[in-house]
């Protein structure tokens, strides 16, 4: 593989506090301090003036429905989607059929990621066998099969007492449990934001304190156990305050927040669109407001797309019938930025941070840093180009976007894993 | 201003003059219902499906008596003989009732938006007779005919809603009417039951029975369903009843002129006393014989017929 000289880019790489037009060198698969002038003649040049380079983006909330459902997307398409929107490391949840709760469906998981993916990708395993929040999964198996975390994603574990468990257990190995923060005696039934626009429309409500005790209690449990505990796609505002709270005491919690969070709210729910439905539900300005002031000021460590691709056959029905979940990864970049960069005066190095060293650092994960030597998953993006976004001609396997067909800015023009081209943009959109 | 919409979706979206527009033509049919020959030949030819996905016995029949008046075509199909206890989805079971040459779909479903949804799918007209807790407009359409009927017109006049607001489209669907036609809508009950984001809509909430029920002129109750009792929305049917029961004591603290309402089914003895239901001030049967007329209506309108041609059109 001959080297490459990406040059004079706009090299973001916020884990060594580098923001600077330059070059990047590739060889070998990993990114190098410099090429020598032979190599520098073999190496393909690429002319990235305009262009931003950073770390390949990482997400660590996927859903590519591999073993078991993979009518929705497998690990290949899945795999295809992220790097189609810049990620080179994504971070898969257990929640497949059967759900991913022994060592022999992670190894199904990890050969599959090994043959097919064009990215890294990283399992989880459960909580509970089965995810049904009664038994804890082997959690020690899991964690020598190769999961980077556990979670329950989808079904919180209801326990106090189990969750306690599960957190002790796993401070042994030092395994992060994620957490989908949500008291299900609450939300019975429940399939948008509770609030006026539920009122409104007649459908049942699932209210922010669902989230908030949850968000409460895996906090207070964090600090008694000494877990990390991840808190994941977090919507409420009050939960915002507590993580902020948690933390000032030193508890060990981080916690993520999606594109559609950030981007959307409940009002837009008028429609009955069911591309609009997903877990927890779109909340109110407000709360989305509150999710933008958690990232800026840190008590939301990163953005996560909790990508979750289902068929136009499973979401064309009754809003109450409709599947949660949409897709995330092709479109969180320029998604990010319109909310963060444009609207909210982040810095490009900022909303760059959050997509690729805070996520990886959550979970200890290789990746998220150009540093000499670490393995060259790179993004290269245009911050400012428009492009049409049509979910039918994705990446992924499914279209169910709320974004289909809408003018998005900031394009992914490349995505190297390991020096490698994965995905690279057509000249036009 | 000519009637333009093929669908009856909501009252939310529709404008006071369609309201209007509707209640006169209602009102023409209810003329031709006090004929010796109740029949006009104004949808001859014309194939009507109700699909009644979730139970329901006067809105049906209303339905079924409208469109047999207007020499309709009726079928009429529910949840547990249609193909949907199969697994059929809505969709495929609307497009082969479309296919089957029906003209109009009236549709009653327990999930919110399923109307909508349908009407974005189909060519024919679709008509909501009730979907989920949302709107059951023909029902907001025939209580404020009746109160109009009663009161004339409805600006200022004090409307009170009782009951189990939370989980009813008969309630959303006379809040938008009646904020439309200028009424001064209060609602009451539980606060399990009657959350303050209702105040978005434009009507005053209240726990206070006595304040409520002061000088309304309609007072409107809808059934409390056993069922809530478990979910904890509230602690009994009993205490239910001493705290927001309608009975006589209760009922003189109404505007002397005072109107009593019920869309239907009763719980005798628990939301209303049994003989209030039957008194002089009750106008619940009314409302279901105004049914009849308002869906006349609203099936002519959405064929394509103007409201100023009523007169003519037998």
């Amino acid at each position: 593989m001959p080297a490459l000289w990406i040059q004079k880019a706009r090299i973001i790489d916020p884990a060594n506090r580098r923001d600077a037009v330059g070059d990047l060198f590739i060889d070998g698969g990993r990114v190098v301090a410099s090429l020598s002038a032979a190599a520098r003649k073999r190496a393909r040049k690429i002319d990235a003036r305009g262009l931003v380079a950073c770390p390949g983006l990482v997400d660590i909330h996927v859903h590519f429905r591999e073993p078991g459902q993979t009518h929705k997307e497998t690990i290949a398409t899945g795999s295809r989607a992220a790097a189609a929107g810049g990620f080179t490391t994504v971070v898969c949840m257990p929640n497949t059929s059967p759900p991913a709760d022994n060592a022999g469906t992670i190894q199904f998981i990890k050969d599959a990621a090994q043959r097919d993916a064009v990215v890294k990708v990283f399992p989880t395993g459960c909580i509970t066998v089965g995810m049904k929040g009664q038994a804890l999964a082997p959690i020690g198996s899991l964690r020598r099969a190769g999961v980077v975390a556990i979670t329950d994603d989808g079904d919180c574990v209801q326990s106090n007492e189990l969750m306690r468990r599960a957190l002790e257990y796993a401070r042994m190995f030092d395994l992060t449990v994620m957490d989908h923060c949500q008291d299900a005696s609450m939300t019975q039934g429940a399939v948008m934001n509770e609030g006026v626009v539920s009122t409104r429309l007649g459908l049942r409500g699932w209210p922010n304190a669902a989230e908030d005790l949850i968000v409460s209690r895996n906090a207070i449990l964090s600090e008694y156990s000494g877990a990390h505990v991840h808190m994941q796609h977090i919507s409420s505002r009050f939960s915002v305050e507590i993580l902020r709270h948690a933390k000032s005491r030193g508890v060990r919690v981080t916690a993520e927040a999606t594109p559609h969070h950030l981007a959307l709210t409940d009002d837009l729910l008028s429609t009955y669109d069911t591309h609009l439905k997903m877990n927890p539900p779109l909340r109110t300005e407000a709360d989305r407001q509150a999710l933008i002031a958690g990232l800026r000021d840190g008590t939301i460590d990163c953005i996560a797309t909790d990508h979750a691709p289902h068929t136009d056959y499973e979401k064309d029905k009754e809003f109450d019938f409709a599947p949660n979940g949409i897709l995330g990864l092709e479109t969180a970049l320029p998604v990010s930025l319109e909310v963060l960069f444009r609207k909210n005066r982040f810095s490009l190095a900022r909303v760059v941070d959050l997509l690729t060293r805070r996520p990886a650092d959550i979970l200890k994960l290789p990746a998220g840093r150009l540093t000499p030597g670490s393995a060259a998953d790179v993004c290269l993006f245009d911050p400012d180009e428009k492009w049409r976004y049509d979910a039918r001609a994705g990446q992924s396997k499914s279209s169910n976007s709320p974004w289909h067909g809408q003018t998005l800015r900031g394009r992914v023009r490349l995505t190297l894993v390991d020096g490698k081209i994965v995905h690279e943009a057509t000249a036009s959109a | 201003m000519p009637w333009t919409r093929r669908h009856l979706l909501t009252i939310e979206e529709l404008s006071l003059a369609e309201i209007d527009q509707i209640h006169a033509t209602a009102a023409a049919f209810k003329k031709i219902l006090g004929r010796n020959v109740k029949k006009v030949p104004a949808l001859r030819g014309k194939t009507i499906v109700n699909l009644f996905l979730e139970p329901s016995t006067r809105t049906r029949m209303a339905f079924d008596m409208a469109a047999k008046r207007l020499s309709a075509d009726v079928i009429s199909l529910d949840g547990a003989s249609s193909s949907t206890t199969k697994g059929e989805t809505l969709r495929d079971t609307a497009q082969n009732i479309q296919a089957l040459n029906a003209d109009l779909i009236v549709l009653r479903h327990a999930a919110s938006g399923s109307p909508l949804y349908l009407s974005r799918i189909l060519n024919i007209p679709v008509v909501n007779a009730g979907d989920g807790a949302h709107e059951h407009p023909t029902q907001g359409l025939l209580d404020t005919f009746t109160m109009r009927e009663r009161l004339g017109d409805l600006r200022g006049r004090k409307v009170t809603i009782l009951g189990d607001i939370l989980f009813s489209r008969v309630a959303r669907s006379n809040i938008h009417a009646l904020t439309k036609m200028g009424a001064a809508v209060t609602l009451c009950g539980p606060s399990t039951l009657v959350p303050g984001w209702f105040t978005d809509l434009g009507v005053t909430v209240s726990h206070d029975l006595k304040s409520a029920l002061a000088d309304a002129e309609v007072v409107m109750l809808l059934r409390i369903q056993h069922e809530r009792q478990s979910a904890g929305h509230f602690p009994s049917l009993g205490e239910y009843t001493s705290m927001f029961g309608l009975n006589k004591t209760r009922a003189s603290w109404l505007h002397p002129k005072a109107i009593i309402m019920h869309p239907g089914p009763i719980n005798r003895g628990v939301e209303i006393d049994s003989e209030l239901a039957d008194g002089e001030r009750s106008v619940i049967l009314e409302q279901v014989t105004n049914g009849i007329a308002v869906r006349m209506a609203v099936l002519y309108l959405c064929f394509g017929g103007q409201p100023e041609s009523v007169a003519v059109v037998d």
